[in-house]
């Protein structure tokens, strides 16, 4: 119906799938129907939160891949990885030896993305004085939760905060460095090591920006496998081990849950997990929940130590990274820390490009532009659901009967597509036909 | 396009499904999402009213291209000076009342504030009859 107008990372393998819906079922924004045996997505209502990769039995649904190879056509290549990957590795690794591993790979430098949360917190701080008439102020680090605001809740999107995430803001610091040691713009290649879907569609179709200063992704499980395997086989033994860890301690608990919020001033909450998150927007935009400064919010259960990229259990994860900033409390006692003094030496330029443009709500649940249109269709929905069981089993694929309905204003669907209204219509066996249309010719043959 | 739902007075878990299903309504009819949000608090201040203050009660809502409309009829003890709840001053005083967990204000400036018109009758011991109107666009 509509062109897409973003990009989006999720992706269905056809082959693959079975057309079972349990991904239809979960997806917080209806985005994905099954016909003709296959699961089909909606490109402009996804939100690339990786709730349906998570629940897909047989793994059809996966995230694009960039490979790894494309970054070497660029002299300096910049690998900019949350610090939730050190998080991946069992704890006797050091972090300068998981650096040097990452090095190994191709690339020539190693940030972590977490870098520019120093700055970032004055600044939210400010913010929030600032902008006091759209309380709370909504926490843009998330991208799925960005899109999630701009197609199901478009009222909340002038809540979200216009900053940018530290991830962004490391990536000017660094690239304007390396043009400062004489690389020009295009030898400098920033490449992010992703923990979830949602941040490569952001990297891909920014929200609030023109174009992204980081020119590429890397999954972030796909790096760990060959980090890995590097540590294993200690081959690291060439590379010029990096300095020590350079990221302050509030920076390193950035990526995970409470990580902005502790250090915000003000009534502040953090809130993970979609379906917890999906469950407060609903009390903000009811006016039920009121008088908070800001609201940490993520898609993934423990932030993104629970990214569908991510490899290891997401609580070891969080506790390694605990025991990293207990540690870096402890060598600040002895004076041993060493600090990374790009993102101070550019804090200037930072702050002059921290905003992102206005946020536009996408109200991709409705069902008409025309107010009219969308109106004669919602009375026929009503009179089609007074039909339906109700009980959203999703046979029809669908999620739910309400969706069903839709569907059928909306000309994808039919309402004998409903089992139960098969049964009650006694359909004659010809109808077998429209049985297909849903789950595919195949899978009756694969069942027999 | 009618609705209508029934709202059971001193259930405060319940309190806000009626609000949350119209609100969806709303934004498949592709209404400006500012007004959305206008339009959800005050129908779920009215809501929690009903629940707060009466025994039951009944939230029917139209909607057309021109307007939205919500009528909230309660039985219950009635209001008994309405120009004294309309004050901001008593929402105020409601406000520090509910933070401190007990029932809720009548919340009814607010209400007002967020609609276009707003028409209320009420007799002691019946019931009150909130009527709501947002105009659209
Ligand atoms: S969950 Fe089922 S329907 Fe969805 S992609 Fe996987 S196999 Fe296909
Ligand atoms: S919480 Fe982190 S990993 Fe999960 S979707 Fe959001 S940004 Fe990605």
């Amino acid at each position: 119906m509509n062109e897409p107008t973003f990009h989006h990372a999720l992706k269905i393998l056809e082959e693959v799938c079975t057309g079972c819906v349990h991904c239809t079922v979960v997806c917080p924004t209806e985005a994905l129907r099954v016909r003709n045996g296959k699961a089909i997505l909606n490109e402009n209502r996804c939100i690339d939160c990786g709730e349906c990769m998570n629940v897909c039995p047989v793994n059809a649904i996966i995230v694009e891949q960039n490979d790894i190879a494309e970054i070497f056509p660029y002299k300096a290549r910049v690998a900019l990885v949350s610090s939730i990957f050190i998080g991946q590795f069992p704890r006797h690794y050091q972090t300068r030896k998981i650096y040097s591993g990452m090095l190994e790979q191709g690339f020539t430098h190693v940030h972590e993305s977490e870098h520019g949360a120093g700055i970032l917190i004055e600044q939210i701080n400010q913010y929030i004085a600032q902008n006091s008439q759209n309380k709370p102020i909504i926490s843009s680090f998330c991208p799925a939760i960005v899109r999630l605001i701009q197609v199901r809740f478009p009222s909340l999107v002038e809540n979200i905060m216009l900053l940018k995430a530290p991830l962004d803001l490391a990536a000017l610091a660094f690239k304007k460095e390396l043009i400062e040691k004489g690389y020009k713009e295009e030898e400098i290649g920033i490449f992010y090591v992703t923990p979830c879907a949602a941040k490569i569609a952001a990297i891909k179709s920014p929200v609030g920006e023109e174009k992204s200063v980081i020119n590429g992704v890397v999954n972030m499980n796909e790096l760990y496998n060959k980090v890995y395997s590097t540590l294993k086989k200690e081959q690291y033994s060439s590379c010029i081990i990096p300095e020590k860890e350079q990221l302050k301690s509030e920076e390193m608990g950035w990526s995970l849950t409470g990580g902005e919020a502790a250090y915000i001033q003000g009534r502040c909450l953090s809130i993970d997990g979609l379906n917890n998150v999906i469950e407060f927007l609903e009390g903000i935009e009811n006016g039920k929940i009121t008088n908070f400064d800001f609201i940490e919010v993520r898609a993934c259960d423990q932030s993104c130590a629970g990214g569908i990229l991510t490899v290891a259990n997401r609580f070891l994860t969080r506790e390694r990274l605990d025991e990293r900033i207990a540690k870096y409390h402890h060598d600040k006692s002895e004076g041993k820390i060493f600090d990374n003094k790009t993102i101070e030496n550019h804090g200037r330029y930072i702050r002059d490009h921290i905003s992102i443009n206005s946020i536009e709500p996408r109200s991709m649940l409705k069902l008409d532009d025309n107010m009219e249109a969308a109106l004669k269709k919602m009375s026929r929905i009503k009179k089609i659901l007074s039909y339906l069981p109700g009980i959203d089993c999703a046979a029809c694929g669908s999620p739910t009967c309400r969706t069903l309905a839709e569907d059928v204003v909306q000309g994808t669907a039919h309402t004998s597509d409903c089992i139960f209204i098969q049964t009650s219509l006694n359909v004659p066996p010809n109808e077998e036909i429209r049985a297909e249309t849903i789950w595919g010719k195949d899978r009756f043959r694969k069942l027999l | 396009m009618k609705m209508e739902y029934s709202i059971e007075g001193g259930d405060f878990t319940k309190a806000g499904l009626a609000s949350s299903a119209v609100k969806k309504v709303l934004k498949q009819l592709n209404i400006d999402p500012a007004q959305i949000k206008r339009i959800a608090v005050a129908m779920y201040e009215a809501e929690v009213n009903i629940v707060a203050h009466a025994y039951s009660g009944i939230m029917k809502v139209e909607i057309d291209a021109k307007k939205v409309y919500m009528r909230f009829v309660d039985k219950g003890p009635g209001i008994e000076n309405i120009d004294k709840a309309m004050e901001e001053g008593y929402s105020t005083a409601s406000e520090a009342v509910r933070q401190m967990g007990f029932g809720a204000g009548m919340g009814l400036p607010n209400i007002k504030k967020n609609v276009d018109e707003m028409k209320i009758s009420s007799e002691i011991n019946k019931g009150t009859t909130l009527e709501l109107t947002t105009f659209l666009n």
